[in-house]
């Protein structure tokens, strides 16, 4: 339980989970398939997709599916100026949903990496603190994310405090452990060999423990992030005002189908640039790591 | 601090040096307790004179880096005692020796910092012990890497460098520090004989402009008899010294003496006394260490 | 410090087990004094004053595990955790080894799943309800679609990252296309799958809690059951103690699962830990 088990981590020492989206991260292995999608086939790929998706919803109206909102129902919603139920992109109350959820997801991932990326570099720094915190840590972290919902509406009046605290706490375990098996990466002998040049305990941590871990806390915070917008989703969809979670619950309640279609393509579309913006300041930070597997110059 | 870089004064025969004398005196190693417990240096003797080459020589796994790292400052020993220029720096006082930059290991796998640049690693131990200024720290480093012809590559990372040139980058980090000792842990075991060879005369050329006594670990008997001044063959697991082998070759050397025929004949000497400690440590089934 | 003749020091001190404990009994203590603060002073904790005490969670843990509600609860929970990740293992495991294999079916269809990867999966919650025609079934889909991503996008990785000169040797000695398949391609993979399973197992005990928190508390669906609901319908009875105890048993339940997955796996992948 004082050991991080190496198995539940990915190939790289990242843990993944299916709301990461950006696991595209910066392994060498995964870039033939980052640079193989040639353009036609990958329009085919999404040609077909949205094909499937117009003729079994409006076309055949094949049973279950005709009850979901078609292609082109949504599009013409979402493009509206006037639309139907009130939401599209000319609507002020769609960025009002996106700002909101934004502002959270702001707010959680910063005090998650603030507090998450210290903490996880004092845990793998030193063994002393580590055998002594990490068993609490290890303690709370199997419990899933929404089962801490009735708890923190308890501990914090009012669903804004307690929206972000959830997904604060999904980011924040995420990122402390990816952090500290960043530290724990780091070759000894690289320890080793500062030490004899004449290096202080915390010059070691300045110069090659916080360096030394970047790599994996940039995967941690890009898994992070991902894990925040999926426990956000969950949280809105339980209490809270706006919000896109809030939005595709109420939309539900209120039988506007293709509101819930355009709550999700957001979704999608937002975390997807969140993650990329993480990548993006990973990779100016990194840039020695990018100029190795020579992507840089 | 004299610049020694400039200074390609003593090119001549045995080196003379008031500093960097080892003596290890009687040291046992064991890790473990009770059943597993496993010596891997044991009642161990010997000295390095101050400016010498000593070549370490032994099966792989025998224990000789545990040896080095008890120099180091990496690891304690359990019994006996090292000295340096008649200075304990470990012993029944002390079982561990501080790390510290007259003692600068190069090892075995590399261990450049690769969030650094060239030039920065080089730089680094003066710069972080205080004693240059970063800009002298980095000119410093500059004509340390043209000495050694790098200095093309002292902007790049150590990543985007060929293996045998991260080699001599690591070896310039150690130098720069003028330390007493340099401990080198089979630093040329991954590299191929050419590279090697390169490296080795290299090596000397950096060594007979700065005067320093060199630790060298090693398993390849070519390598240590055409830099040594000594061989210490040492026994497969426990490391004690078997055989010493003083090389007459007269230093300095270049790749002319390896056909020479007193180089085959410490080189037949040398496998002589190394064979036997090597079929022992492969019937021992030592994994590679 | 136990270190090896290598000279890595293995870290674990003497004192982990010492140290762990004490960490632990002190964050008990902590709460409990916490949590009775109000009781004896009249000045309230912050936060933890509003908890219940690990002694009252504690009585309430002999309490609830006793009734037969409970245990169903739990199983519900598990037979939906367990039909969600077998599918996606059973739907991920090939189309991840698809992936790597066909070049044209990556170029056309890799592309579409990652443009729906990003979707939160509980963002599927109405479109699910609106499409399966059971709660259950909708609920399973969730937890399937949770898993499904995580380990297709493993599985991929993991069968990219093969030494290629495994597959050249391999077809040198002439091996055929489906048995390099079988005795390389697959065998590589599994670490990959071994990992990529233990985290999902623990994502689906995620999706299934959330799927059963908010199909009792919105709009969506009625109750469901579950350990979800469980924790929910503690909330809204007022009963914060059993609360504690819900995601205790969540907790326990998914880190059991994890360890299983992943002993099932060391079983499955006896290569791994034999260097």
């Amino acid at each position: 339980m004082t050991e991080i088990d190496a198995k539940a981590l990915g190939a790289d020492g990242a843990v993944r989970t299916a709301s990461a989206f950006p696991p595209t991260p910066t392994t060498v292995a995964r870039r033939p398939f980052r640079a193989s999608p040639k353009l036609p086939l990958s329009l085919v790929g999404f040609a077909a997709f949205l094909l499937a998706w117009h003729l079994a919803v409006e076309v055949w109206r094949l049973p279950r599916f005709a009850k979901l909102p078609g292609l082109v129902e949504v599009f013409v919603e979402w493009t509206s100026t006037d639309p139907m139920y009130g939401v599209s992109l000319f609507t002020a109350e769609y960025y009002q949903h996106i700002l909101v959820s934004l502002k959270r997801i702001v707010a959680a991932f910063s005090a998650a990496t603030l507090l998450g990326v210290p903490l996880g570099l004092l845990l793998g720094w030193s063994q002393r603190f580590r055998e002594y915190v990490f068993p609490v840590f290890e303690t709370l972290r199997p419990v899933p994310i929404l089962a801490w919902v009735p708890i923190s509406i308890i501990l914090f009046s009012g669903a804004e405090t307690s929206v972000v605290f959830l997904t604060f706490i999904a980011a924040f375990f995420v990122t402390t452990l990816n952090t500290m098996t960043g530290v724990q990466s780091i070759d000894p002998s690289v320890v080793r060999a500062a030490r004899c040049l004449g290096a202080s305990p915390r010059q070691i941590f300045r110069h090659i423990v916080a360096p030394g871990a970047l790599p994996h806390i940039f995967t941690g915070l890009q898994v992070s992030m991902g894990v925040s917008w999926f426990s956000l989703v969950a949280a809105e969809m339980v209490s809270g005002e706006f919000g896109l979670g809030y939005l595709i619950n109420t939309a539900y309640a209120k039988i506007q189908y293709p509101t819930i279609a355009i709550g999700m393509i957001t979704l999608g579309a937002v975390g997807y640039a969140s993650s990329a913006l993480v990548r993006l300041v990973g990779a100016r930070l990194m840039a020695w790591r990018l100029r190795e597997i020579g992507v840089g110059r | 601090m004299t610049d020694l870089a400039l200074e390609p004064a003593s090119r001549g025969a045995p080196q003379t040096s008031s500093r960097g004398a080892i003596s290890i005196r009687n040291v046992v190693k064991t890790y473990g307790s009770g059943a597993s417990q496993v010596t891997a240096v044991d009642d161990c003797s010997f000295e390095v004179a101050a400016g010498e080459i000593c070549m370490v020589v032994g099966p792989s796994g025998c224990g000789k880096t545990s040896l080095l790292n008890a120099i180091a400052g990496f690891h304690d020993i359990t019994s006996g005692e090292i000295l340096i220029d008649g200075e304990t720096i470990c012993g029944p006082d002390r079982p561990m020796a501080a790390p510290g930059p007259d003692r600068v290991v190069v090892f075995q796998n590399g261990a450049l910092f690769p969030w650094k640049t060239n030039l920065e690693n080089v730089a680094f131990g003066p710069t972080m012990q205080g004693t240059m200024t970063e800009a002298a720290a980095k000119a410093r480093a500059r004509s340390l890497l043209a000495e050694v012809g790098l200095d093309d590559v002292a902007e790049r990372f150590p990543g985007e460098i060929s293996s045998g040139m991260r080699r001599r980058v690591e070896i310039a980090r150690a130098v720069i520090n003028e330390p007493r000792v340099l401990l080198l842990d089979e630093p040329y075991r991954a590299l191929d004989a050419l590279t090697k060879q390169v490296m080795h005369e290299a090596l000397l050329e950096l060594y007979y402009r700065n005067k320093v006594t060199i630790f060298f670990i090693t398993h390849d008997l070519e390598e240590a008899v055409f830099l040594g001044h000594k061989l210490v063959i040492s026994t497969a697991r426990p490391c004690r010294p078997k055989t010493i082998i003083e090389v007459d070759i007269p230093h300095p050397r270049d790749r002319s003496v390896i056909t020479s025929p007193r180089f085959r004949e410490l080189m037949e000497a040398a496998h002589e006394a190394v064979r036997q400690e090597a079929v022992a440590a492969f019937q021992a089934g030592d994994k590679e260490g | 410090m136990a270190a090896g003749p290598t000279g890595v020091a293995v870290a674990r001190s003497p004192y982990a087990l010492r140290r762990a404990v004490v960490a632990l009994a002190a964050c008990a203590v902590l709460w409990q004094l916490g949590a009775r603060l109000d009781d004896w002073t009249g000045v309230g904790a912050p936060g933890v004053g509003a908890l219940p005490s690990p002694v009252e969670v504690a009585m309430a843990a002999g309490r609830v595990v006793v009734e037969p509600g409970y245990w169903i609860s739990s199983a519900l929970s598990f037979v939906r955790v367990m039909g969600g990740f077998l599918i996606a293992l059973a739907a991920a495991v090939p189309l991840g080894l698809l992936f790597a294999t066909n070049r044209t079916f990556r170029a056309i269809a890799f592309p579409v799943f990652e443009v729906i990867r990003p979707i939160p999966p509980l963002a599927w919650v109405p479109a699910a309800i609106i499409f399966w025609p059971t709660q259950e079934a909708a609920i399973t889909f969730i937890t399937f679609l949770g898993a499904f991503f995580t380990i297709t996008i493993n599985v991929l990785s993991g069968a990219l990252s093969i030494d290629p000169r495994f597959v050249e040797a391999a077809r040198s000695l002439g091996a055929s296309r489906m048995t390099v398949f079988r005795r390389i391609v697959l065998p590589a993979t599994a670490p990959s799958i071994v990992v990529a399973s233990s985290i999902a197992i623990g994502l689906s005990w995620e999706v299934v809690v959330a799927a059963e928190i908010i199909s009792g508390s919105s709009a969506m669906g009625s109750n469901s059951g579950g350990l979800g609901h469980f924790i929910w319908a503690s909330y809204l009875g007022g009963s914060y103690d059993d609360i504690i105890v819900g995601m205790i048993s969540i907790g326990i339940a998914g880190y059991l699962c994890s360890a299983a997955v992943r002993k099932a796996g060391a079983l499955l992948t006896p290569w791994i830990n034999a260097r």
